[in-house]
C-alpha cells in the first residue's frame, strides 16, 4: 500500500534499509539494521510525507537456529496518510539489546515490555523495563523455544494429585 | 439395578453416612444440612469465559435462585461456596488460595469449567493444572463453558453431598464463657 513510503525510506537511509519486499496480501515490509531503529522511526513518524503516527503492533519471533536468532517485527500505521508498513530488525542471541521506541510512541510501552517478557529482548532507554505478564519471580522467557512447554514455576507450595490421568506437575514433562 | 433417579447413579454423593450419630445428633445435622444447601451464599471467583455461561446460570432463564444459590457475595467472609469460574493461573494462584482461606467454615468449593478442574487444553508454562493443586474442591463440572443444565446438575450434587454430610452446632471446641459477676 505504500510504495512511496518504502522508497523514501530506502533513500533516506541507504545503509540502514538492509532490504525491501512486498509480502503476501500487499504488506510492504522494510528488514533494517538494529542500531539504525530508532532514527528510522523517528524518521518514519516525523517526515510529513510519511507520519506514521501509530504502532498497532511491535512484536518479536523466534528463529532459533538461524542467525540473527530473533526478529522484531514493528508494525506502524499513519492515521492520517491511510497507509502501512513494516519494519523487520534482526536481533542476535549474544546481544539482545534494541534501542527503544517508546520516546517516539508512546503506546509502544507494554509492547516493549511484552518482548521483553516473553522473549528476551532488553530495549534500551525503556522508562519502565518491567515484565509485562509474567510475575517478578519467573526465570527465562517462555515464548524461546528453548524454554520447555510446560516449565511452570509456581509461587507457592501445591497439594499432591495421585491421580494418574492429570497429566505433568508443575515441573513439567 | 433399579435407580429412582438420576442422582442416585452419582457416586460422589455417597461420602460421609451420619451412621455413627446418636439419634438427636443425627436430626440436628440434617436439619443443619438442609439448611446450608438450600442457602448457598457464593463467592464468584470469575477469571475467563465461562463468567458468561455462570451469567447465564445466574439469570432469570436458568434462575440458580431456585436452588437457593442466587445471591453471589463479593466478599469471601459472608460466602460459603466458593465457584471457582475459568482458568487459574500461577500468578493467580496466590490470589485464590487467600479468597478461599478468608471464607468461614462451614464451605465449599466448585470448579466450574475444565480449566478450573483440569487446566483444560492451556497445558503450558502459565497454567495452573486444577485449582484442586492449591484448594479442596468438592464438585467438579466439565465443559467449555458447561451447559446450564450441568451447572445446575453440578449445584444439585453438591446439595446432595451437603446433605450428606456431617453437620454439628458448634464446630470442635466450644468458647469459654465469661466469668460470672
Amino acid at each position: 500500500m505504500s510504495q512511496a513510503a518504502l522508497q523514501k525510506l530506502k533513500e533516506r537511509f541507504p545503509d540502514a534499509v538492509t532490504q525491501t519486499y512486498t509480502g503476501k496480501g500487499g504488506d510492504d515490509v522494510a528488514l533494517v539494521k538494529k542500531e539504525a531503529i530508532a532514527e528510522v522511526c523517528r524518521f518514519l513518524k516525523e517526515d510529513p510525507d510519511l507520519l506514521f503516527d501509530m504502532a498497532p503492533y511491535i512484536t518479536a519471533a523466534d528463529y532459533m537456529g538461524s542467525e540473527p536468532r530473533f526478529d522484531l517485527v514493528y508494525q506502524m500505521y499513519s492515521t492520517r496518510k491511510n497507509h502501512r508498513i513494516r519494519l523487520r530488525v534482526g536481533v542476535p542471541e549474544s546481544d539482545p539489546v534494541v534501542a527503544s521506541v517508546t520516546p517516539v510512541w508512546k503506546g509502544a510501552n507494554w509492547y516493549e515490555r511484552y518482548c521483553w517478557d516473553m522473549y528476551g529482548i532488553r530495549f534500551e532507554g525503556h522508562p519502565d523495563p518491567r515484565r509485562l505478564y509474567m510475575y517478578e519471580e519467573f526465570v527465562g522467557h517462555p515464548l524461546r523455544k528453548d524454554y520447555s512447554l510446560r516449565g511452570r514455576q509456581p509461587l507457592m507450595p501445591e497439594r499432591t494429585v495421585d491421580e494418574p490421568f492429570r497429566g505433568p506437575g508443575p515441573t513439567g514433562g | 439395578m433399579s435407580t429412582n433417579s438420576d442422582l442416585d447413579l452419582v457416586p460422589a454423593i455417597a461420602t460421609r453416612r451420619e451412621d455413627a450419630l446418636s439419634g438427636l445428633g443425627k436430626m440436628v445435622s440434617q436439619g443443619l444440612g438442609w439448611a446450608r444447601k438450600y442457602s448457598l451464599f457464593q463467592y464468584p471467583f470469575v477469571t475467563a469465559c465461562c463468567g458468561m455461561e455462570f451469567m447465564a446460570v445466574a439469570a432469570a432463564r436458568y434462575d440458580l435462585d431456585r436452588f437457593g444459590a442466587a445471591l453471589p457475595r463479593f466478599s469471601p467472609r459472608q460466602a460459603d461456596l466458593l465457584m471457582v469460574v475459568g482458568t487459574i493461573n500461577v500468578k493467580q494462584a496466590p490470589i485464590l488460595k487467600r479468597v478461599y482461606d478468608s471464607m468461614a467454615d462451614p464451605k465449599w468449593v466448585v470448579a466450574f469449567g475444565v480449566c478450573a478442574s483440569s487446566g483444560g487444553f492451556y497445558d503450558n508454562y502459565a497454567t495452573m493444572q486444577g485449582i484442586d493443586r492449591i484448594i479442596p474442591v468438592d464438585v467438579y463440572i466439565p465443559g467449555c463453558p458447561p451447559r446450564p443444565e450441568q451447572v445446575l446438575d453440578g449445584i444439585i450434587m453438591l446439595q446432595q453431598k451437603i446433605q450428606d454430610q456431617r453437620h454439628q452446632l458448634t464446630e470442635g471446641k466450644q468458647p469459654a464463657l465469661p466469668a460470672k459477676g
